[in-house]
C-alpha cells in the first residue's frame, strides 16, 4: 500500500491505496468525487479528463502514486461559487450534452483548451482539440459552439477586467 | 492490472539504483504506453521507477543550432517551444500529432523512443535527424540505436536521459493516422543537410522504423516532392495488419513522402 497525498480542488487530502490504483479510481471511490467519469478505460474517450498541475490529462491512466504531490482539479472544483463555470454555462445554453456522460471531460478539455489557445481559438483548432475525447450522442456540433461561445464569453470578461 | 511496487526518482542516479534493485522492474515516464499496457496484463513489472520527477531529465536547450531535449519532456512541451519551432519546426508538427492534447501533457520523448512501437512518431524523427540518443551511460546514434519492433540498443537497466541533434536546413514531417488510435499507418520525416538527405519511415515497416535509401538518393539528386516518385517500396518489407496491408502502407509511404518534402519547403 501507498499513501497519497494530493491537493483536490484546493483542498489536500491523503489517503491509501494501492500502487496500482488509477489516479481516476482513487478521485471516485477515495474521495467520492464520482463526477470525473471512466468511459472506455483505454485513454481513448477523454471522460476521465481532469487537470493536474494545470494541465489536461487522462486519470485512467495515471496511477494515483504517480499524481501524489500535485495540484489535480476536477470538474467539482471548476467553480467554486454557487453559479456555473462559463464554459459549464455554455454547454448548457448551446445544449452541448444530451446523455452528458462525456460531459465532465468535454468541459474539462474545453477549459484547458481556452486556457492554452485563448484569444486565437477557432473551430478548425476545436475540433482538432477534442480529438482525445469521445460523445456518441451530438455530433459533437453543439460541443463545438458552446466552446467558441464560452471562449469568447471568458475573453471579453479578461478584456473587461483589464 | 497486477500488483506492481511503486518508486519515485529524484536523481538519474537513484533511479538506475533501484532499477537495479528490481530484477522485473521497468522506468515509467509518462506512462502513456506502459500504463495501457499494464492495464491490459500484457506487461507485469512488479515494480515501477518513476522518472518523471527528475529535474535533470526535462527541458529544452537550444544552441544555435544544437538543440538538446531531456528523455522527460513531455510531447506538448516540444510541441510548443517557440525555440525549437524557430529552427526545427518539423519536430514541433510531429510532436503536435501524438496522441491526443491529453496524452500529449504525460508523453515523454524519452519514453517514446526506448518503448520503440513502430508506429510511434519520435523514432522517424531521430533517425530522419540523424539524432544521437544520449543514456545513462553513453551517446547513441539513432542509427544504431533502434533495432526492430520495441527493440533498441539499450542495455539492461540502461536509461535515455536525453537526446540531441543539429536543426537541419529543412525537415518535414507526414503520418496518415489510424483514424482510431491516432498511430502512424505510414509517417515520413525527410531532413535535408549539406552533406545529405535523410528519410526515415515510422509505422509501416516490418521491422520497425528505417531510412529508406531509394528516397535518399533520390531526394539528394532533386528536393522536391516529385522526386520521391520513382523510388521503389517494397511491399514485401512492409508491415501487414488489421489495418492495412503491405501494399497499401508502400504505396502511403510514398505519399507521406511527397507530404512531407512540401511541408519542408
Amino acid at each position: 500500500m501507498a499513501k497519497v497525498t494530493l491537493t483536490v480542488n484546493g483542498r489536500t487530502v491523503s489517503g491509501e491505496c494501492e500502487e496500482r490504483t488509477l489516479l481516476v479510481h482513487f478521485i471516485r471511490d477515495k474521495l467520492g468525487l464520482t463526477g470525473t467519469h471512466v468511459g472506455c478505460d483505454t485513454t481513448q474517450c477523454g471522460a476521465c479528463v481532469i487537470h493536474m498541475d494545470g494541465k489536461s490529462v487522462k486519470s485512467c491512466s495515471i496511477l494515483a502514486v504517480q499524481a501524489s504531490g500535485s495540484s489535480v482539479t476536477t470538474i467539482e472544483g471548476l467553480s467554486s461559487q454557487r453559479e456555473l463555470h462559463p464554459v459549464q454555462a455554455a454547454f448548457k445554453e448551446h445544449h452541448g450534452l444530451q446523455c452528458g456522460f462525456c460531459t465532465p471531460g468535454m468541459v474539462m478539455t474545453a477549459v484547458d483548451m481556452i486556457n492554452r489557445h485563448g484569444g486565437k481559438l477557432d473551430e478548425a483548432t476545436v475540433r482538432h482539440e477534442l480529438e482525445g475525447n469521445i460523445c456518441r450522442c451530438t455530433g459533437y456540433h453543439n460541443i463545438v459552439k458552446a466552446v467558441l461561445s464560452a471562449n469568447a464569453e471568458m475573453q471579453a470578461g479578461r478584456q473587461a477586467a483589464e | 492490472m497486477y500488483a506492481t511496487g511503486y518508486h519515485r526518482a529524484s536523481s538519474v542516479e537513484e533511479a538506475v539504483k533501484l532499477k537495479g534493485q528490481h530484477d522485473e522492474g521497468r522506468y515509467l515516464s509518462g506512462g502513456m504506453t506502459l500504463i495501457a499496457t499494464m492495464k491490459q496484463r500484457l506487461a507485469a513489472p512488479t515494480d515501477l521507477v518513476d522518472l518523471r520527477h527528475i529535474a535533470d531529465l526535462h527541458g529544452i536547450s537550444v544552441d544555435g543550432r544544437n538543440v538538446r531535449i531531456g528523455a522527460a519532456t513531455p510531447h506538448a512541451e516540444v510541441a510548443g517551444s517557440s525555440a525549437l519551432r524557430a529552427i526545427c519546426p518539423a519536430i514541433c508538427d510531429l510532436a503536435g500529432k501524438i496522441g491526443d492534447p491529453h496524452v500529449r501533457h504525460m508523453g515523454t520523448i524519452g519514453g517514446s523512443i526506448a518503448n520503440n512501437d513502430p508506429a510511434a512518431d519520435y523514432p522517424a524523427a531521430m533517425l530522419g535527424l540523424g539524432a544521437t540518443i544520449i543514456t545513462d551511460r553513453r551517446w547513441l546514434s539513432a542509427d544504431d540505436f533502434f533495432a526492430g519492433l520495441f527493440e533498441t540498443a539499450l542495455e539492461e537497466g540502461e536509461m535515455v536521459t536525453g537526446v540531441t541533434f543539429e536543426a537541419p536546413e529543412k525537415a518535414g514531417y507526414a503520418k496518415f493516422a489510424n483514424p482510431a488510435s491516432r498511430y502512424a499507418l505510414a509517417g515520413v520525416f525527410v531532413a535535408r543537410r549539406a552533406d545529405g538527405v535523410r528519410v526515415a519511415v515510422a509505422g509501416a515497416g516490418a521491422d520497425g522504423v528505417f531510412r529508406h535509401s531509394g528516397m535518399e538518393e533520390a531526394l539528394a539528386a532533386s528536393w522536391s516532392p516529385d522526386a520521391v516518385a520513382g523510388a521503389a517500396v517494397d511491399a514485401r518489407d512492409m508491415l501487414t495488419d488489421m489495418h492495412a496491408n503491405g501494399e497499401y502502407r508502400a504505396n502511403l509511404v510514398k505519399v507521406m513522402a511527397k507530404r512531407a518534402v512540401i511541408a519542408a519547403g
